[in-house]
């Protein structure tokens, strides 16, 4: 057969193209953002008429990947594993409602958070939400396990969670496609009208089938194939892997197996028999998994008191952090191999604006304003490229906590009395989840003033299509009753910067909610347009 | 045949281009391959790395180990010593000479120079200069593949093949120039 070679997240695309999706719903976040937008390029998706479209934001991507479940199709949604806990309302509730069409949530997960908040760990929310959820070791796994979890979600009715790690989304290997693919499903509501209405006497039935389905999904995890027992001779030690943390394992035995039996976990809840037979069999455990120790937990139990179970949680492994395949080795007493250490001459090259980016001017004239006038400390930031306006030279924010809480944070340390207080978001986390606290900010009159950085795109993540920018801005901020005379927008260019700075002035010493709106496109995907425009008039 | 190689940079040096001319390479050699990437943020001018591992048996782990890399290429000297840590004692290190300076306390070059030295496989290539005398700006990457290309463990015509695949769409100019820069480069690695 055929090899491509795919990054994880585009095997998982077109698995999903393979499986007969109707249509993908995500927003961009790393490393999740492929999946997405292999699909959007993908001809094949366009004739097959499969939607993909961005997203507002995961909750609004949740619900229209339920709602075409609903509908008896078949549909994925993807994000990075914070954006779970915005599609937290949605997620936890699909597995109330169940499926209808086979629902697929992809959430990549970023230990050691490359390009995250935190690490947190999506089994849990899958644990949480009382779901199956798959984790592949590998880009063909990946493509497997789609096919998979759509089959799982159609037969047992359940939303089913693939959680994958930044490693795994953003290496290539050869991946195997099928041959044979699978028609889009008809429009089929549900058998019972009734199945997608949580009111308190439905969700308690519904409730009742998913306590009774655990069953079921524990009998799929022991017949699936994805988890398996590896005899081994050595009983000294049982090893239990979880997802890519087995190839790290395997790194570890070059061309020789390995001598301790090994319990090889890809999908869960984990059968107890599975885990009962490794535990029995073997003098001590050590547990493998990329993420918070979810098994270990499970096996050790609060008190201690069965056999040593060794991992995160007591020392054998750091507590945070991905694994690798020499802390792996490490763990199971391998020697370190030998290595240089590093140069002292080297000096991090940490990212930082782009020369000739629009954020520099809005930070220099809001630094400027602030230091003739206020004291520092009083500007909420958000997530984006303008988060780096955190970093020296600028050294302009004081927060970034989640999406959207820059208006929220600014407006709740003004009603503490620290006025005025600035809040800076960008135009993607506006649209994402800062109307509402504009909302909250407007009808208690709040004394802040507002900062919607319009680059014209969702920079950060790679230059998506934002929800709203241009003209369309001033007109939702008006809509949510922003005073007209209080909506300035601005250009931010050094040879404007005296015009800003008075305009900011105005606006931090008026007493209520306005908004600034400096407008100018990112550079970056400026570039990019102007290169596409040259090679379309050169071709 | 096993090979692990770290290819680093700066964003925007074309790091990914040259991971896939490897990687198409291997593929066409029908070996495994593994190719994974740490692009950081979107922003220009950060560091860029990539894991690029093939062999004729099949690969467990996407990451290369530390202290086990049969190479380090790098487009830019700085960037190269950043994964020193990853090398094997044996390994070899290719690197072009000329700093992409773009950070305020960037080391003084002939210090960053002197520690490549130390490493006793070592190729130092200044391929900005030659990329401006092939009049080929853009070919900084291919040169510094050139240099390493004795080192990657393929026939000469698989790789110039992968060359031609990659600029393919680009026109015969831009395949000419890359091929010629690849030459270039593995010319100056014996001299
Ligand atoms: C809940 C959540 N979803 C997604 C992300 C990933 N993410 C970080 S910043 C960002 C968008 C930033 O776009 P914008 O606000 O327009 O600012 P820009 O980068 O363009 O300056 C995204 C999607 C995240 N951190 N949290
Ligand atoms: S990518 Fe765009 S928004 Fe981000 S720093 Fe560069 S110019 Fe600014």
């Amino acid at each position: 057969m055929e090899k491509h070679l795919l990054m994880g997240d585009e095997a998982i695309a077109q698995a999903a193209i393979d499986a007969g999706i109707s249509g993908v719903y995500a927003y961009p976040g790393t490393p999740s953002t492929e999946i997405t937008e292999y699909i959007q390029k993908s001809e094949e998706a366009k004739e097959k008429n499969i939607r993909s479209s961005w997203a507002t934001n995961e909750k609004t991507a949740m619900e229209g990947a339920l709602g075409m479940s609903y509908a008896g199709k078949r549909s994925m949604v993807c994000m990075k594993h914070v954006g779970l806990n915005v599609a937290a309302d949605a997620f936890v509730n699909s597995a109330i409602t169940g499926a209808n069409g086979g629902l697929v949530v992809v959430v990549a997960d970023d230990p050691s958070m490359h390009s995250s908040q935190n690490e947190q760990d999506s089994r849990f929310f899958g644990k949480f939400a009382m779901i199956p959820v798959l984790e592949p070791h590998h880009q063909q796994e990946a493509y497997d396990m789609v096919h998979y979890a759509f089959d799982l979600s159609e037969v047992l009715k359940t939303p089913v969670l693939l959680r994958i790690t930044t490693r795994l989304a953003h290496s290539r290997a050869g991946v195997a496609p099928r041959l044979i693919t699978r028609e889009q499903n008809e429009l089929r509501l549900p058998e019972k009208l009734t199945q997608f209405v949580l009111l308190p006497s439905i969700a308690r039935e519904n409730y009742k089938t998913l306590i009774h389905n655990q069953e079921h999904f524990k009998k799929a995890a022991l017949e699936s194939g994805y988890n398996s027992y590896l005899k081994g001779n050595d009983k000294s030690l049982g090893i239990i892997a979880t997802g890519i943390a087995y190839n790290y394992l395997q790194e570890n035995y070059p061309n020789q197996e390995i001598p301790y039996p090994v319990l090889k976990i890809g999908q869960y809840p984990v059968p107890n028999e599975m885990l009962q037979e490794i535990y029995d069999e073997c003098d001590e455990l050590i547990v493998f998994e990329e993420g918070y120790p979810l098994i270990e937990e499970a096996l050790r139990g609060s008190l201690n008191i069965g056999k040593n179970i060794k991992g995160r949680m007591d020392g054998t492994l750091a507590f945070d952090g991905e694994l690798n395949p020499v802390k792996v080795g490490k763990a199971l007493g391998f020697p370190e191999p030998e290595k240089r250490p590093l140069p002292d001459i080297v000096v991090p090259r940490p990212p930082a604006l782009c020369a000739g980016c629009p954020h520099i001017d809005s930070y220099k004239a809001i630094n400027e304003v602030i230091a003739k006038h206020y004291s520092k400390g009083r500007v909420f930031a958000d997530i984006g490229c303008y988060t780096l306006g955190a970093l020296p030279p600028y050294s302009a924010i004081n927060t970034c906590v989640d999406m959207g809480a820059s208006i929220t944070m600014a407006k709740g340390a003004a009603d503490a009395g620290l006025v005025p207080a600035i809040a800076v978001i960008g135009d993607s986390t506006f649209t994402h989840s800062g109307i509402t606290g504009l909302i909250d900010a407007v009808n208690d009159g709040s004394n802040v003033t507002v900062f919607i950085l319009d680059n014209d795109t969702t920079a950060m993540t790679g230059g998506q299509n934002s929800a709203a920018v241009g003209n369309r801005l001033e007109d939702i901020v008006r809509g949510v009753g922003v005073a007209e005379e209080h909506i300035r927008v601005i250009r931010p260019l050094k040879k404007f910067h005296e015009e800003n700075i008075q305009v900011i002035e105005e606006e931090l010493n008026y007493p209520g909610v306005s908004v600034i709106i400096p407008r100018r496109e990112c550079i970056v995907v400026l570039d990019q347009r102007m290169r596409r425009k040259f090679k379309d008039k050169t071709q | 045949m096993k090979k692990d190689i770290i290819i680093s940079g700066v964003g925007g040096q074309g790091i990914v281009s040259m991971a896939a001319i490897i990687g198409t390479a291997a593929l066409e050699s029908g070996l495994n391959l593994k190719q994974s990437e740490v692009h950081g943020m979107s922003q220009r001018g950060g560091d860029v790395l990539s894991n690029l591992r093939y062999s004729d048996k099949p690969i467990a782990s996407d990451l290369i180990p530390e202290g086990k890399a049969d190479m380090i290429i790098s487009i830019e000297p700085l960037e190269a010593l950043r994964h020193l840590p990853r090398l094997s004692m044996e390994g070899w290190i290719i690197t072009n000479t000329i700093p992409f300076n773009n950070i305020e306390n960037y080391p003084d070059i002939d210090g960053i120079i002197s520690e490549v030295r130390k490493i006793p496989n070592h190729i130092l290539v200044d391929a900005d200069t030659i990329a401006k005398d092939l009049n080929a700006r853009r070919s900084t990457n291919v040169i510094i593949l050139g240099a390493a290309s004795e080192h990657l463990g393929f026939e000469l015509a698989v790789l110039e093949n992968a060359i031609i695949k990659l600029f393919e769409k680009k026109g015969s100019k831009v395949i000419d120039q890359n091929i010629t820069a690849f030459y270039k480069g593995r010319e100056l690695a014996h001299s």
